[in-house]
């Protein structure tokens, strides 16, 4: 039991480990432009793509780099992408917003609010006729509850009983303005019983809850059950952008939010459970490794190449 | 292109051409989906997709009248894959949904350096008819011209409705086919199916004149070719260039054209601010064309259109107004 969440733990770290090095980046220069972290929101990412298959689509934000991340998209060609190399996952065309690499079963990030739900949806749909078992993801914050694609897909894939989970990650924040304030009824995961599917409210702060929920959500999609909305309550310990000011906060929120965030949470549960302290720090000590000799790597890379800016537009 | 059947020529109006080669490319193609609003067991609302459900069975479906989910959708299935066929109703009916053409489709490849790609048609259809209302009678090919990483085109013939949606369906990238509600019910004409079709592009010659050429495409290419008969018989030789396809835009024939008449008038149905005619006018001033005369677009006014058939009349470029305004480029 504590091996899986030794490794949840490292995965998170990964993952957190990135995101930080992507803020040194940013404030330091060779990271250019909007960039969006998901630090705290770790969990939702780690617990999920450990149930699925390489076959299945997933469709991320903005707020994507976690789940490139933990897609298993190797870290050295994210950061690349963010540094504008060559060797960056989109060879630079991406940026922050629009990591992609089908390869490993990450369709992309969007960096329109909402608009991956939909595309999910075509997903699911080519998998009805070309024989295969997938399912398609689509992932995206509370303030896309808000928007008429999401809506629309919602009812899509529930009138087609079509293989989609729709995980919402609401961080409470819909960019700068709470959740809470933009709609009457606060239970997101409610609006599921409307579309005729299951919709659950459950911990996005941890991972193996999110595991088990989209564990099951995934085999009622595979048994032609339909789609399922899962509402994953997380919170970001940053700013909705490197540079937010986060006035919107109150005070003392952050240090509640930093009590119950994932990796703290998961930390003083393996020690609760006696794995020593030692073990624990370990895992964060390998992670920052790994990303630090990614970072070094990516930014030794040559630049996309001019002379390339207009190719890939057509056929 | 594969070819799965042998050339044949059949009589067909320009909607039946259009169900002619949707039949053709279910066929050939058996990753192609056909659906949208009414499209699957109603048949469409202009009756272009009947017989396919019959046929093709779960291939062909209809979907809740969601824009963004039937574009968004087929983009996520061409993206793995499909080759869908959707159909926006209304070309009006788009703007509902342009996110996922503009932000979406149109940027799957470039983004994806080319790892991705979103082989989808959207077929749609356009422009005034009697009656019609201020809401399903606009002219958008200019928007869609816009967008780099997209394919538009506009057949005009039974011939081109088939042969550029056959083209369309099998171009790897994210194509518009606008089609014309008014061309639907056309007189048939023999068209030839089931054989190899043109490649992308290139020009129509509609009607031969070495005095004026004239640049057009849609159903205003039949005005234009009206107002050309009308000209001729007053000694004014009008050369008709349709140009089905707007993207790619056929530059150096429209180019070669207006280089052998030296006088240029561009005829579109949209209006005239910010349409494509422009664009056309622009590429023919920047090739260093000596013309003649200062080139002129014909198109509607800048207005929103009317509801009342008599005031839609009053806007819309006719063979009347086309011939009045060519007669003035070319005697003066």
């Amino acid at each position: 039991m504590s091996e899986r969440r030794l490794a949840d733990l490292l995965a998170m770290w990964r993952i957190r480990a990135f995101e930080e090095k992507v803020r040194d980046l940013r404030l330091e220069g060779p990271i250019v432009g909007s960039v969006h972290l998901c630090i705290g929101q770790e969990a939702i990412p780690v617990g999920a793509c450990d149930v699925l298959e390489p076959e299945d689509a997933l469709y991320a934000t903005y707020r994507g780099h976690g789940w490139a991340i933990a897609r298993g998209v190797p870290v050295e060609a994210l950061f690349a992408e963010l540094m504008g190399r060559a060797t960056g996952v989109n060879g630079g065309r991406g940026g922050s917003a629009y990591f992609t690499a089908a390869d490993h079963g990450f369709h992309g990030e969007n960096s329109i609010v909402g608009a991956g739900a939909p595309i999910a949806c075509g997903a699911a749909l080519a998998g009805r006729f070309d024989g295969s078992d997938r399912a398609a993801v689509t992932v995206f914050g509370d303030g896309a509850m808000n928007q008429g694609a999401v809506h629309e897909a919602m009812n899509f894939a529930a009138a087609f009983d079509l293989p989609v989970v729709f995980v919402c990650e609401n961080n409470r924040y819909s960019e700068l303005t709470p959740i809470a304030d933009m709609v009457r009824a606060p239970r997101l995961a409610d609006r599921a019983a409307a579309y005729g599917m299951p919709g659950y409210r459950i911990d996005g702060n941890d991972a193996e809850a999110v595991r088990f929920h989209m564990r099951d959500a995934l085999e009622v999609a595979r048994e032609g059950g339909g789609p399922t909305l899962l509402e994953c309550m997380t919170e970001r310990i940053v700013g909705h952008y490197i540079g937010d000011a986060e006035n919107y906060r109150k005070p003392g929120e952050l240090d509640r939010i930093r009590r119950r965030e994932p990796i703290a949470r998961l930390k003083e549960g393996l020690l609760a459970d006696g794995v020593p302290a030692a073990e624990i720090d370990a895992v964060e000590e390998k992670a920052r490794g790994e990303i630090e000799a990614a970072a070094a790597a990516a930014m030794a890379a040559p630049y996309a190449d001019p002379a390339t800016a207009r190719e890939h537009l057509y056929a | 292109m594969p070819e799965t059947s042998k050339p044949e020529i059949r009589k067909l109006g320009y909607g039946e051409a259009v169900n002619a080669a949707l039949h053709r490319l279910m066929e050939e193609l058996p990753e192609t989906l056909v659906y949208g609003e009414d499209v699957g067991v109603p048949g469409g609302v202009f009756g272009v997709t009947r017989g396919l459900r019959k046929s093709f069975g779960a291939r062909v479906f209809d979907t809740p009248i969601s824009e963004a989910a039937i574009l968004g959708s087929a983009v996520g299935a061409a993206m793995m894959g499909r080759r869908p066929i959707v159909e926006i109703m209304w070309a009006d009916f788009s703007l509902v949904a342009l996110d996922q053409i503009v932000n979406q489709a149109a940027n799957v490849r470039y983004v994806s350096a080319g790892r991705l790609t979103a082989p989808l048609t959207i077929r749609t259809q356009q422009g005034n008819a009697p009656g019609a209302c201020a809401q399903h009678s606009q002219c958008l090919e200019a928007l869609f011209l816009h967008v780099p990483g997209l394919r538009v085109c506009m057949p005009s013939t039974p011939q081109d409705a088939y042969d550029l949606l056959v083209t369309a369906v099998h171009c790897d990238d994210p194509v518009l086919v606008i089609e014309n509600r008014t061309l639907y019910f056309g007189a048939r004409q023999e068209v030839t199916v089931g054989g190899p079709v043109p490649p992308m592009g290139g020009v129509r010659v509609r009607h031969p004149g070495s005095d004026v050429t004239v640049v057009t495409w849609g159903a205003m290419t039949w005005r234009a070719v009206e107002a050309a008969e009308l000209l001729a018989g007053e000694g004014i030789g009008v050369e008709v260039v349709e140009t089905p396809w707007l993207n790619p835009f056929d530059t150096e024939a429209v180019v070669a054209a207006a280089g052998r008449t030296r006088r240029l008038a561009v005829v579109h149905e949209a209006n005239v601010t910010g349409g494509f005619g422009a664009e056309v006018v622009a590429r023919v001033a920047q090739a260093g064309v000596p013309l003649l005369a200062p080139p002129i677009r014909i198109g509607a006014p800048d207005v929103r259109m009317p509801a009342a058939p008599v005031l839609a009349q009053a806007l819309l470029p006719d063979a009347d107004r086309i011939a009045g305004e060519v007669r003035t480029l070319v005697r003066g």
